[in-house]
Formats: structure tokens, sequence, C-alpha cells
């Protein structure tokens, strides 16, 4: 059989989501970013709510993404993206409304807009892109960096004693009453993305069902910030990032069923 | 016996040369092109598409989208 007998419409079995504007992604090459902004916007268009969706834009790398899903997106200032979703859901009740944030975003600048978020309880959902570092500004150290790990902020490593340890956000938001549904996620390999999106679609679905708020964690790479080829940062992301920030669901229903 | 038969389409413009198709692939289908594109990344191409099944995997984990799977039954 030839190629060009396969390459078929009727025989097509994959192909991005037609969500996606014709804009071509301006991450990095092998940046989870792009994977992720996929996924987002795979999962709307499987549930036919792309009239129905805004998203919220924060700032860092993950901005983007509003250039690059075709629904309607607002911006936030720097950290404020929960706090942005929330007004947005209170005077658009019926709207999905989903924030889209960094690690410097989220776990930094904006560790009061989570919590608070997440401790109401708003029924909104957050996508959480944690790459242990602020990508876009040049790879400074961020909450989340690991214990040794160099960033321009933190050239010989960083120091527990003086920076403290990694910031687990997604386990401390786990606790709050508000939060229905949180899990941590990647996006390196066939199978995790398969998982995540999974985990995508039941952060949405938490929000529609109105249950609370739902919460995915991706932990990712930014091959920039970390000087690595993709496949090496993603092979010392398996090796590091995911012994400290283990895969899996934390939260599911409203019920922990991850021991903390 | 019917055995299944893929082909992979990658939009070379968009192609970053990341790799992570490559090492994805179970069947080893995927290499990088020598040529470059006009933005001066090596593509992805089908350097064995014989082996080929459509299983999807390198679309599914492409950062950028940029791969289309298409699979066929064979008689073959
Ligand atoms: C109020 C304010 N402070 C600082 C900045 C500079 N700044 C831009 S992006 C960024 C960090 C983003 O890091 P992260 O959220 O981890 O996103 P990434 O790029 O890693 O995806 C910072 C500090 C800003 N734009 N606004
Ligand atoms: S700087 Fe890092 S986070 Fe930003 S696009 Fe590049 S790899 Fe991704
Ligand atoms: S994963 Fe996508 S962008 Fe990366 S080399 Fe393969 S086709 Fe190109
Ligand atoms: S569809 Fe599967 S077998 Fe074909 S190139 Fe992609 S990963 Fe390899
Ligand atoms: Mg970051």
């Amino acid at each position: 059989m030839e190629v060009k007998e396969i390459i078929r419409q009727e025989n097509m079995v994959y192909q991005r989501s037609s969500l996606l504007t014709s804009k071509p992604f301006s991450y990095c090459p092998g940046c989870g970013h792009g994977t992720s902004n996929r996924l987002v916007a795979e999962v709307i268009e499987e549930l036919g709510i792309q009239n129905d969706t805004i998203g919220v834009a924060p700032v860092g790398c993950s901005v983007l993404i509003y250039d690059f899903i075709d629904i309607d997106f607002s911006q936030a200032p720097h950290g404020r993206a929960p706090a942005v979703a929330t007004g947005i859901k209170r005077v658009l009740p019926e709207k999905v409304v989903f924030t889209y944030q960094g690690d410097g975003d989220l776990a930094a600048i904006g560790t009061s807009e989570t919590i608070h978020a997440c401790n109401r309880g708003e029924n909104i959902t957050i996508i959480f892109v944690n790459n242990g570092i602020y990508g876009m500004t040049g790879g400074q150290m961020a909450p989340t960096t690991l214990p040794g790990m160099k960033t321009s902020t933190s050239p010989y490593g960083r120091e527990v004693a003086t920076m403290g340890t990694p910031l687990k956000i997604t386990e401390m938001i786990a606790h709050l009453d508000g939060v229905n549904f949180v899990s941590r996620q990647a996006v390196h390999t066939p199978a995790a993305v398969r998982k995540a999106k999974k985990a995508i679609r039941a952060a949405f679905e938490c929000q529609i069902n109105k249950k609370g708020l739902g919460f995915v964690e991706i932990v990712s790479n930014c091959n920039s910030g970390w000087k690595m080829t993709p496949v090496k940062a993603n092979q010392w992301m398996e090796e590091n990032m995911f012994p400290f920030y283990p895969l899996g669901d934390i939260k599911v229903d409203g019920k922990l069923v991850k021991t903390l | 016996m019917a055995k299944a038969r893929g082909a992979i389409e990658v939009d070379i413009e968009k192609c970053k040369g990341c790799e992570l198709c490559i090492g994805s692939c179970p069947f080893h289908v995927i290499s990088l092109e020598q040529h470059v594109n006009s933005k001066g990344y090596h593509y992805a191409y089908m350097g064995n598409p014989e082996a080929c099944t459509g299983c999807t995997n390198c679309a599914v984990v492409c950062p950028d989208g940029v791969i289309t799977v298409f699979r066929a039954k064979s008689e073959v």
C-alpha cells in the first residue's frame, strides 16, 4: 500500500483541534506550553463549549494562549487571573471561565489570588503549568524551583537554607473545601498527554456541573530556561521534577484521594 | 490478514525539529530531514514509512500540533 493511498481524508485518525488558530505557536521548540494549549483546545472543542468559554490569560509565556485558541479571552495583570476569572464568572455565571497560568504567575506574585479564589470555591477552572522557573523573563528562580537547581538568580543552585523549599501550592489548595477536583499531570509522553487531557476535561466538567473549583497542574519543561535540549529537558524532568511533584489525581469529587 | 497501515503528514513550515515525536514513535518511523524549513529548523519526516501503524503517538505528543495521522486497513 502506497503512502499516498493511506493519506486520504477518510483515513484520518488524528488532526490538530479546529479551535487552534492558524498562527504557529511562538513557544520554544519542545515547550510543554504548546502541548498544554493543544489539550485545552481539544477539550473545549470536544465539550462543544467554544461559544460559551472565556479564558483568562496571565503574564508569562503562558499569556500567548490567547493568540492560539479561537475563543474569547481576557488578560489579567501578573498573578491576578483567578481574581479576574472570579469577576467574569460572577457576572456571567452561565459562561465557562478558566485561567491558564505559569508557576511564577500562580505561585509567586499571584499566591494570594490563587489561595483565596480556591478558598472561596469559585466555580472556575485553573490550568497551572509548572516549569519551575520564570520562563519568559529569562529563567529566574521561582518558588517552585527545585533545591540545588541553577537559575539566572540562583546561579549556584537554590539553597534551601536561604531560599526555602519549593512551594507545593497544588497540595496546599487541595486541602481547601471550595476545591472539588485537583490533579497533577505532565505532557511529555503520549501516555502522559492522554491522562492530562482526561484531567483537564474533568476540571472543566466540574465547573459545568457546578461542583466547585477544578485545578490541574501540568509539570512541564522550560528548555530555554533550563538550558537543555527538549529531549534532555524531559528526561531531567522525569528524574528530578516528578519525585518532588508526583503525578496523579489528588482530589476527586471533593475528597482527597492521596495522602499528602 | 488485515493489518493497520499508517502514515503521517507533517506541516513542515511549522515543525521546530524538537525531536519529541521521534522518541515517542514505537516503530522508529520518524527522522529529521537534513534540509531546514524557512525558519531554519530541521523538520520531521517518515524515514521508515513502511513501519507506521497510525498509532497517533507522535501527533499526540507534538508540542506544535503539526502532525496529522492516517490509518488504513491493508490486506498484505
Ligand atoms: C507586575 C509585573 N511584575 C513582573 C513582571 C515581569 N514578568 C513577566 S513574565 C514573569 C514570570 C512568568 O513566569 P511564569 O508564570 O512561571 O511563566 P512561564 O514564562 O515560565 O510560563 C515576570 C516576573 C510583569 N510583567 N508584571
Ligand atoms: S522560555 Fe521556556 S516556558 Fe517560555 S516558551 Fe521557551 S521553553 Fe517555553
Ligand atoms: S514533535 Fe512536532 S515540532 Fe517536534 S520535531 Fe516532531 S513534528 Fe516537529
Ligand atoms: S503514527 Fe505511530 S507509528 Fe506512525 S509515525 Fe506516528 S508514532 Fe510512529
Ligand atoms: Mg514558569
